[in-house]
């Protein structure tokens, strides 16, 4: 069993993110199961959301407290929450920046990847969402997941233009993660 | 009896619980849904909205209220016109409803309400617990608790039909986690329109209100004949255990699809420590039971599906050849220091010939997450017990003391 | 007589229950005072005052309770109460 958690501020999308990754996992032909942290919604507050992806149908229903996985979309979180807790040693923390991964003083033994998802977003999408992008990255990075199946429930969620342009952001993301495979 | 449970993956898609239950409701076509919104129920009815917006709910009227006490008085109504009625609630909201609660199971009018379980106010907590609906036991509504959002679904059918039949005619609660059930997307199968038509009948009372045929229905009833009432509401509570099996056995029939009746046991045949709980901690316990179990640690789960009506006799013949029993409970009755799934218990073994030592921890309140940790303590603590016995019957694990 | 679960009970039951027993005094019309202005047809609590064909009331004694409220309100004292010989 693999476990995600992704780091966000309310209105970014950390929820969102964290479901379509499970949507897209099942379509992978795995299990899963995707939940927020169950706070109280505010927009900028830090939020948590969280994601299992299994071979077999998932039962525990506890948080995640040892992620192989942190997806973090706003990186001045990392100044305000242990992004890094739980973290295992030979997992990987993605982070929404257009600094190189060494810039980041964090405490832990895992990969550190950044991607300037910020970026790709205005570029191709036009408004700065990043949710579904580091989606891309983070199948480029862990080849976890297939790109297709993020796409796919991307489009689904966000029919017509928004989940098309959505879904070319989300190649382009995975394309140069892909590169960066941990 | 264990039955295997099959899943087709084919029919699954990843959806929300909430929408898993909405769905559900829309394919058991009820005639009248009224509800007023409040965390973290709101999903469902949001859902249940769209679905009449977009006309998939037909013959059926959305009652929009101004509280949950007249979305539950609404409904006394339309049930008693005969129609199939719907309802989802919370906390706050349910603890409003307390005195129409009453009056439906009263007027012993079926209905299904989805209680999606949280915490009480004071102080104000939307998250997790079951203080809400286990503190409604008494008013005459069945009560059946689900483990993930294929058991939910599937139990709002099971709820109409055990709730029509007309040796029980009681309303029933369909009880699930607040978020950690509700906000969860996982894979499902959404309850399936052929198979429930076959499954649940329409709803055909054998009275009804009706203008041109009229009856008085809340009637009044003086020191000469209430107590026949009451008497007949209990007889009706105890039809329902045995109806609650047999609906779990039909449902499994034409669907595949089995969590037990009453209750349902995992790894107890030999087991010497039987953990009972009710609701979502149930999957993280089997985690924890098939660990240990690799360990050569006897312990298995009883699962109570019904708490109401009780199921005394399920229980009993499970938990017999145990060494110690132990309940989870996610609430607490205040100024007994147990929470009621420990009470019960404790209460239906009084009497008998079975003499196996219950301890009780209350945990999860108000949100707090259940860590495999804390059932593997638990579980430590339930081996002294065995080998040194109870010391502290009933108390809370998770307390934070560096803060009191 | 056997109970229905959930208290369910013909409707309109009253109508066996008379309760013209209870009465100490009962109201007679006096027709030639009376102006048909249907104020005790109006106000009376038990429905006991039945319109005529005629344009007049008269009492349904079977239900009437003898509360006086038609005596006292009827603006042309048509209305008397006489007392039941019991």
């Amino acid at each position: 069993m693999k476990e995600i958690r992704v780091h966000g501020r309310g209105g970014q999308g950390s929820v969102t993110a964290a479901e379509l990754l499970a949507v897209a996992a099942f379509a992978d032909g795995k299990f899963s199961q995707a939940f927020p942290a169950f706070g109280v919604e505010r927009r900028g507050a830090p939020v948590l959301s969280f994601t299992r992806i299994s071979d077999e149908p998932i039962r525990l229903r506890t948080q995640i407290y040892e992620p192989d996985y942190v997806i973090v979309q706003d990186p001045t979180l990392i100044e305000v929450v242990d992004v890094a807790s739980g973290l295992k040693d030979d997992g990987m923390l993605l982070i929404n920046s257009d600094f190189d991964p060494e810039t980041f003083d964090i405490d832990t033994k895992a990969k550190i990847l950044t991607v300037n998802a910020t970026k790709i977003a205005l570029d191709i999408i036009g408004r700065p969402i990043v949710n579904t992008i580091l989606l891309g990255a983070f199948a480029g990075a862990t080849g976890e997941i297939q790109p297709e199946s993020i796409m796919d429930a991307v489009k689904k969620r966000f029919p017509g233009k928004v989940g098309e342009r959505n879904a070319e952001a989300i190649q382009e993301a995975y394309n140069m993660m892909k590169e960066a495979r941990i | 009896m264990p039955r295997e449970n099959k899943l087709d993956k084919e029919k699954m898609v990843v959806v929300e619980g909430s929408y898993a239950v909405a769905h559900a409701v829309k394919t058991c076509r009820p005639n009248v849904i009224s509800a007023y919104p409040i965390t973290p129920q709101t999903h469902i009815v949001e859902d249940l909205s769209q679905f009449m917006a977009d006309g998939e709910i037909p013959n059926c009227e959305y009652i929009n209220v101004e509280s949950e006490f007249s979305a539950l008085s609404a409904l006394v109504g339309s049930a008693a016109v005969g129609a199939r009625c719907y309802s989802a609630t919370t906390a706050q909201g349910l603890a409003l409803m307390h005195e129409v609660l009453f009056n439906m199971s009263g007027m012993r009018l079926p209905t299904v309400m989805t209680i999606v379980n949280r915490a009480l106010s004071a102080p104000i907590n939307i998250w997790n617990d079951q203080q809400d609906s286990i503190s409604q036991r008494d008013t005459g509504w069945i009560q059946l608790y689900a483990e993930d959002i294929q058991e939910i679904s599937d139990m709002t059918a099971q709820a109409y039909k055990i709730s029509e039949d007309k040796d029980v005619l009681m309303p029933a609660m369909t009880c699930m986690d607040g978020f950690i059930l509700s906000h969860v997307y996982e894979p499902v199968v959404l309850l399936e329109q052929d198979l429930t038509d076959k499954f649940l009948p329409k709803y055909e009372p054998e009275y009804t209100l009706d203008p041109k045929d009229p009856l008085s229905y809340g009637a009044f009833a003086d020191p000469n004949y209430y107590t026949e009432f009451r008497y007949l509401q209990e007889q009706a509570m105890q039809n329902a255990l045995k109806k609650i099996e047999d609906v779990a056995n039909e449902f499994y029939d034409i669907y595949g699809r089995y969590y037990g009746g009453l209750i349902d046991e995992y790894r107890t045949e030999d087991a010497d420590i039987i953990i009972m709980a009710m609701g979502s901690v149930i999957g993280t316990v089997k985690d924890v039971i098939d660990k240990l179990r690799n360990r050569n640690v006897k312990v298995g789960l009883l699962k109570v599906r019904a708490f109401r009506p009780f199921p005394a006799d399920a229980i009993r013949n499970v938990v017999r050849d145990a060494k110690v029993i132990v309940t989870l409970d996610k609430n607490i009755t205040l100024g007994l220091n147990e929470g009621a799934l420990c009470t019960e218990t404790k209460s239906i073994l009084y009497n008998t010939d079975i003499n196996v030592p219950v301890i009780g921890y209350m945990l999860g309140h108000g949100g707090r997450d259940i860590k495999v940790d804390t059932i593997e303590r638990i579980i430590d603590e339930a081996h002294e017990v065995i080998r040194n016995g109870i010391k502290t019957e009933s108390q809370f694990i998770d307390l934070r003391e560096e803060i009191l | 007589m056997k109970i229905l679960p959930g208290g369910i009970c013909q409707a309109g039951t009253t109508r066996v229950n008379k309760t013209g027993g209870w009465r100490n005094f009962k109201p007679v019309y006096n027709y030639d005072l009376c102006i048909k202005c249907k104020l005790c047809e109006l106000l009376c609590p038990d429905s006991s005052v039945i319109p005529r064909e005629d344009g007049f009331f008269e009492f349904d004694y079977d239900f009437c309770k003898g509360c006086g409220i038609c005596e006292n309100e009827c603006p042309k004292k048509a209305i008397d109460m006489v007392l039941e010989e019991k």
